[in-house]
């Protein structure tokens, strides 16, 4: 059973949040309002690629525990 | 801290000029984030004025937009047209239309269109010096700049930019006072826009309604209602509000001369000055999006009860001085990082990125191409549309220094 790699890239996050409320669990917001995940090795959830790629400054990257390919946002 | 012993009326009847009376609220408050107050129609609801209880109740998906808009409740103003919209539903169905028009609106992409964008502000600002002093800067520049943007993103065809804008115009207008003409003008909108799809199937294009329609036809993503409503929305939620947050950002500018000396001195500053206009700027009026809790939820010290709704006021939260220091004070080198202009959580301002280009070019041009601009009457004497849900200058005058 494949993993993915969930990161975000603080430097890129504005905070809007949307992928705190588009994967509600999955994402959380520091104290500077940048979003990191909250568990970075997950089973596979739709919700969560949702968030990646509703993310409006492409922050969310997702990866292939075993392969270490991007996981497809379509 | 004690509790209320009656509501706030709210909406409070105050002058477009100064947007929502914030500092009065929080006074009235005794200095609560959350506030009791009753609205128009006799209902009771929580303002919420504090910056951390406000990202909450945007972010928390428990403060519900489908439930504060569904069917049988008394609505009011543009929440009306919100409620057939994306903007009045919740995960998961809200995130299949947001991704499918997501990417068009990225950092990235947004960034690509802006030569075109500052090509659009130099052809408005050559018109505008080849002109005749005073100036109306709203229907020369403000409005015309975010409109052809959205236009041409969306392919709809210049000629009828025009129509557009009247229809916008009565949407974003007075919904009590005008609901006879509103809703046939969001018929006409909506009828247009079924016709447009039924054009752009026809003859696709390399615009984003062409994009949409292939989401409907090819992967039944989205249905032919979902679809023509969205192109709406965009229209709409595109151009309005960036027209008068350019206009409303100028009169601050205008207002704080040594800040605007210091863009003049600094264009580098432009970005970050532009955050701090969004922060500053109150452009909401009226009644804000509303939320409904779909359970007891906690929110500051109090617990808002299963049912009851909260309205998040984002120029209070961009003024909460627990949130920016010297809240009340606009100052072009704060650049603020987190201010809540364009809300957060799922219904985050899609055009978020798009806008802070449009307002980045546009004071580029204004402050860098137009010597001496100002205006060109007293600021109190300007108009305001009556009855809007975004604070509408009818006209701003300006004059500027002919070299």
């Amino acid at each position: 059973m494949t993993h993915w790699i969930v990161n975000v890239d603080k430097g890129t996050c504005i905070g809007s949040a949307v992928c705190v409320g588009t994967a509600p669990g999955r994402f959380a917001l520091d104290d500077r309002q940048r979003s990191g995940p909250v568990a970075t090795e997950i089973a596979p959830d739709e919700a969560v690629r949702d968030a990646a790629a509703s993310c409006p400054v492409e922050a969310i990257s997702l990866l292939d525990a075993d392969t270490g390919a991007p996981v497809d946002l379509d | 801290m004690t509790m209320q012993d009656s509501p706030i009326k709210f909406p409070p009847a105050v002058d477009e000029r100064h947007g929502q009376p914030v500092a009065e609220f929080r006074a009235l408050a005794g200095n609560r984030p959350v506030v009791w107050v009753e609205l128009p129609d006799g209902s009771t609801a929580w303002l919420v004025i504090g910056y951390e209880e406000v990202r909450q109740v945007l972010v928390d998906q428990r403060f519900s937009r489908a439930a504060a808009v569904a069917p049988g409740r008394s609505l009011q103003g543009t929440e009306m047209f919100a409620a057939g919209s994306i903007n009045g539903i919740d995960p998961p169905e809200h995130t299949r239309l947001r991704r499918l028009v997501a990417s068009a609106f990225t950092a990235r992409r947004v960034e690509a269109l802006r030569p075109r964008v500052t090509s659009i502000v130099d052809r408005l600002i050559d018109a505008l010096l080849d002109g005749r002093q005073p100036a109306d800067l709203v229907s020369g520049f403000s409005l015309p700049l975010p409109v052809q943007v959205i236009c041409e993103m969306l392919g709809v065809p210049a000629d009828d930019m025009e129509q557009f804008h009247t229809w916008s115009d009565t949407v974003m207008g007075d919904w009590e006072r005008d609901s006879d003409i509103i809703m046939p003008a969001l018929l006409d909108m909506y009828g247009y826009f079924a016709r447009l799809i039924e054009l752009k199937r026809a003859q696709p294009a390399d615009d984003l309604m062409t994009a949409l329609i292939a989401a409907r036809d090819q992967s039944d993503r989205l249905t032919e209602e979902e679809l023509t409503m969205l192109g709406c929305t965009l229209l709409l939620g595109g151009h309005e509000t960036t027209a008068n947050q350019i206009s409303l950002s100028l009169l601050v500018l205008l207002d704080h001369p040594a800040e605007l000396a210091r863009l003049r001195a600094d264009p580098g500053l432009i970005p970050g000055a532009v955050e701090e206009l969004m922060r500053y700027v109150p452009l909401g009026f009226g009644l804000p999006p509303a939320r409904m809790a779909t359970q007891d939820v906690r929110l500051g010290d109090l617990t808002i009860s299963a049912g009851e709704v909260v309205l998040p006021l984002f120029a209070a939260a961009n003024r909460d001085p627990s949130a920016f220091s010297d809240s009340d004070r606009f100052d072009v080198r704060r650049a603020p990082a987190n201010h809540l202009a364009f809300g957060a959580g799922v219904h985050h301002c899609l055009g978020a990125q798009l806008a802070r280009l449009e307002l980045q070019e546009a004071f580029l041009g204004l402050i860098c191409r137009v010597p001496g601009l100002r205006l060109a009457g007293p600021a109190n004497e300007l108009r305001f549309k009556p009855g809007m849900a975004i604070r509408s200058l009818c006209e701003l005058p300006v004059s500027w220094d002919e070299q």
